[in-house]
């Protein structure tokens, strides 16, 4: 095997970068995390011509190498050590033709690293289409490049990215500007004093709050040879540089680049105008969402039951096949039944993601934080508070990682501590099979009460986020200035390839990630369901059939009563029965007491745990809706999911902060404990009052 | 003027852009001096505005457009 080259990928955002990489790596791309930051790391291995091989990192998007966030932080960091292990020997910056001036920014930036570096000019099909066009060669020679035109969408120009890629060791590592242009005196003094480091790398390391090797800025400051300058001096500096850099850019296009207007056609303008407007803007946007939930509820459906009674006559066939005994049991009982409680929830999930990852691609979500930022900051929220209380519909863990872009620190915090309350996929599970149970069918104006319900829920969940931002506003002491910016980019046709990738990606990371836990829950759960101390249990036998020795029951009915004797004798009833007083009030008995419980590790656990709660000693074919509608109120008699407690348990999980991975993700985000903890403690006491006030009016 | 008081479909060109509360990456997104701005639309209250600037499609907040000095070219 050869030497990998490392291949950085950098560019705005909106530049189609994550076409690039997908066009580069297609499947052989992993998605994982930054060590100790939540930044996402996304690499892959792309053949190239002449036995070579590349290992290429998708970097965040970033405007230009001063950071603003914690993104654009991994960007500068990786480029200013050249002891990573990911160092690339060649950078390859992707601009978007349509946008050339603005993206062109960072690429001089990273030239002045010297960097070996690639232009990779994108959607390089639009260019007729918008009047535009370039001189390769001018570009090339004033760049000090080369470049590749490229359009991912006709699948063009990627063989010869990977070629000059190949060929990374003749590219110039020649700077555009000389740094010493932004101030001569002052960069002078900084050469003298380290005269072996490249000034704009010094430059970056005096502006940027990154570690980089041996020189880091306090040495800088110490240095007695060199004077330092206040923060305002340096960002007049940086403020300097910024429009030299321009100049040199506007200089460069003027003769490499020509539009012509008038052949320019803009499908922007007309869009904008129904998309953004005063009434029709939100309007769409309503029926959007509208669309996407009865999607996610009626689409859904057919997969679903497939895959709910698969799991069932797997389990059943098990049980018939291998011999009968403890590790049958396990099986068929704990893992199967965990197992599927994980594997229904795929259509949903991917329905969900797939929406999500159309509406970004599309450049619609821009349009939705335009619209949304006015409504959302008299909440104390931001418009691109917008997208995390959407994405938390997925889930709540990249939802408060995509409050990054949230410039405002005070916006930032209500929007993590609030996203929470979004429906996210792991409460669909409970609320699909409750809303199943306790909904009458019907429909209204074409849409059917249960899918309504769903509708209302997330409406719930919304109104609940946004009315806990409006108290926090009013009650945090925060002064922290405000201030919005947001890129409108072109709208796209969504690419195919990406939209799956994401779809895959996602739902794999949902399967797994969550599945583990389920998995390890399920197996838990029927260890303590299927043991239990005492005589109680383990004479169960005998004392229920004494018990009923008078009333001449079947053998059928007998072995039940033995089944949930020895249930509630069993390890987890005792547990169950002991909470039981505290969750009475709700309309809950100790089964679901269990399954509230073990939903503090992850809600979708909740089906689960009563799919092996309940198939623990039964031995027919079931699915789990169908044994949920059996269950009898021990107390009340009639059904123990009814109207009054299914709404109740509806509300509980709408509200309860039941999710210890979005716990440790605001840990992280906000660095302390304490807002973690107000969350769980405040969301959960929410919870509570409100599942009872609904129960005792109901009932 | 200043940027706010903008128009939509009005057009001017970036006189001056106070550096203390205009944060850098504005900068960098074009609104320099010099550069054309357009109000291609504005959001109910007419905040945020949707704005091109020389050639890049952003939205800011009025307020933030109030410390942007501008002059117009036509009157849309």
């Amino acid at each position: 095997m050869g030497k990998q080259i490392n291949v950085a990928l950098i560019g705005n955002p909106n530049t189609g970068k994550t076409s690039v990489f997908n066009a580069l790596t297609g499947l052989n791309q992993k998605v994982g995390n930054y060590p100790g930051i939540t930044v996402e790391k996304k690499e892959g291995v792309c053949k190239l011509p002449r036995g070579l091989k590349a290992h290429i990192i998708d970097l965040p998007g970033t405007y230009s190498l001063n950071a603003s966030s914690l993104d654009e932080s991994v960007v500068i960091e990786l480029l200013l050590n050249k002891n990573d292990k990911d160092y690339p020997d060649v950078a390859v910056v992707i601009t978007d033709v349509e946008n050339l001036k603005r993206n062109l920014l960072v690429y001089t930036q990273i030239k002045d690293l010297e960097i070996p570096t690639i232009l990779v000019v994108n959607m390089s099909d639009r260019m007729a289409y918008k009047g535009i066009s370039l001189d390769i060669s001018h570009l090339e020679e004033q760049l000090k490049t080369k470049i590749a035109l490229v359009s991912t969408r006709k699948n063009k120009g990627i063989d010869n990215l990977k070629n000059l890629i190949s060929n990374y060791k003749t590219l110039s590592s020649e700077p555009c500007l000389d740094t010493r242009d932004i101030d001569t005196a002052y960069f002078e003094g900084l050469k003298k004093a380290f005269p072996n480091q490249s000034l704009y790398k010094l430059w970056l390391v005096i502006t940027q709050d990154v570690n980089f090797g041996k020189v880091d800025r306090k040495t800088i400051a110490d240095t007695s040879a060199f004077k330092t300058k206040s923060e305002t001096d340096l960002k007049r500096l940086q403020q300097k540089e910024t429009i030299k850099r321009y100049q040199f850019i506007n200089n460069v296009l003027k003769k490499g680049q020509s539009i012509d207007l008038k052949s320019a056609k803009d499908l922007r303008i007309k869009l904008d105008r129904v998309l953004t407007h005063k009434v029709w803007g939100y309007l769409i946007f309503f029926i959007i969402l509208l669309t996407i939930f009865q999607a996610i509820y009626d689409w859904a459906e057919v997969p679903m039951d497939f895959i709910d009674s698969a799991f069932a006559s797997l389990s059943e066939w098990t049980k018939n096949t291998l011999p009968a005994g403890a590790f049958t049991n396990l099986l068929a009982e704990g893992v199967i039944s965990g197992l599927g409680g994980i594997v229904i929830f795929i259509p949903q999930i991917a329905f969900l993601f797939l929406f999500i990852s159309v509406l970004e691609e599309s450049g619609y979500m821009s349009r939705v934080v335009f619209l949304m930022d006015r409504i959302m900051r008299r909440f104390g929220l931001s418009g691109k508070s917008v997208v995390p209380l959407i994405s938390g519909t997925a889930c709540a863990i990249p939802a408060i990682m995509a409050t990054r872009n949230i410039e405002n620190w005070k916006e930032r915090l209500i929007t993590i501590l609030v996203t929470p309350f979004t429906t996210c996929s792991a409460r669909l599970p409970v609320y699909l099979i409750i809303i199943s149970l306790v909904i009458p069918q019907g429909r209204f104006l074409g849409l059917s009460y249960q899918a309504l319900t769903l509708m209302l829920l997330y409406l719930i969940g919304f109104g609940a986020a946004v009315g806990s931002a409006y108290l926090l506003n009013k009650f945090m002491k925060m002064k922290s200035k405000s201030f919005f910016v947001v890129e409108m980019p072109n709208y796209k046709l969504p690419l195919f390839k990406n939209v799956a990738l994401t779809v895959l990606e996602k739902t794999k990371s949902f399967v797994f990630g969550a599945g583990k836990i389920i998995l390890a829950i399920s197996i838990v759960l029927w260890f303590l369901a299927s043991y239990g101390p005492g005589e109680e249990f383990n004479n169960a036998e005998e004392i229920v059939t004494e018990q009923y020795a008078s009333q001449n029951l079947s053998q059928e009915e007998l072995d039940q009563k033995v089944a949930s004797h020895k249930l509630e004798h069993s390890f987890i009833g005792i547990v169950g029965r002991a909470i039981e007083p505290a969750i009475r009030p709700l309309g809950y008995d100790w089964k679901i007491g269990i399954a509230i419980v073990s939903s503090f590790a992850a809600r979708e656990v909740f089906v689960g745990t009563l799919a092996t709660i309940y198939s623990v000693g039964s031995d027919e074919e079931v699915t789990i809706k169908n044994r949920m509608a059996a269950e009898v109120n021990p107390i009340l008699g009639g059904p123990l999911f009814n109207l009054a407690s299914g709404i109740s348990l509806l509300l509980f999980y709408a509200f309860a902060m039941q999710c210890m991975s979005t716990l440790a993700i605001v840990k992280r985000e906000t660095n302390t404990w304490k807002w973690p903890m107000f969350q769980l403690v405040t969301m959960t006491a929410f919870a509570y009052i409100v599942a009872l006030i609904a129960y005792q009016l109901l009932k | 003027m200043t940027l706010a008081e903008l128009k939509r479909g009005q057009q001017g060109i970036i006189k001056d852009v106070s550096s203390k509360s205009i944060p850098l990456k504005l900068l960098e997104m074009g609104c320099l001096p010099g550069n054309a701005v357009e109000l291609v639309q504005v959001a109910p209250f007419s905040d945020p505005m949707y704005l091109n600037i020389n050639g890049t499609h952003l939205a800011i907040r009025k307020e933030t457009a109030t410390h942007i000095l501008i002059e117009t070219t036509t009157n849309g």
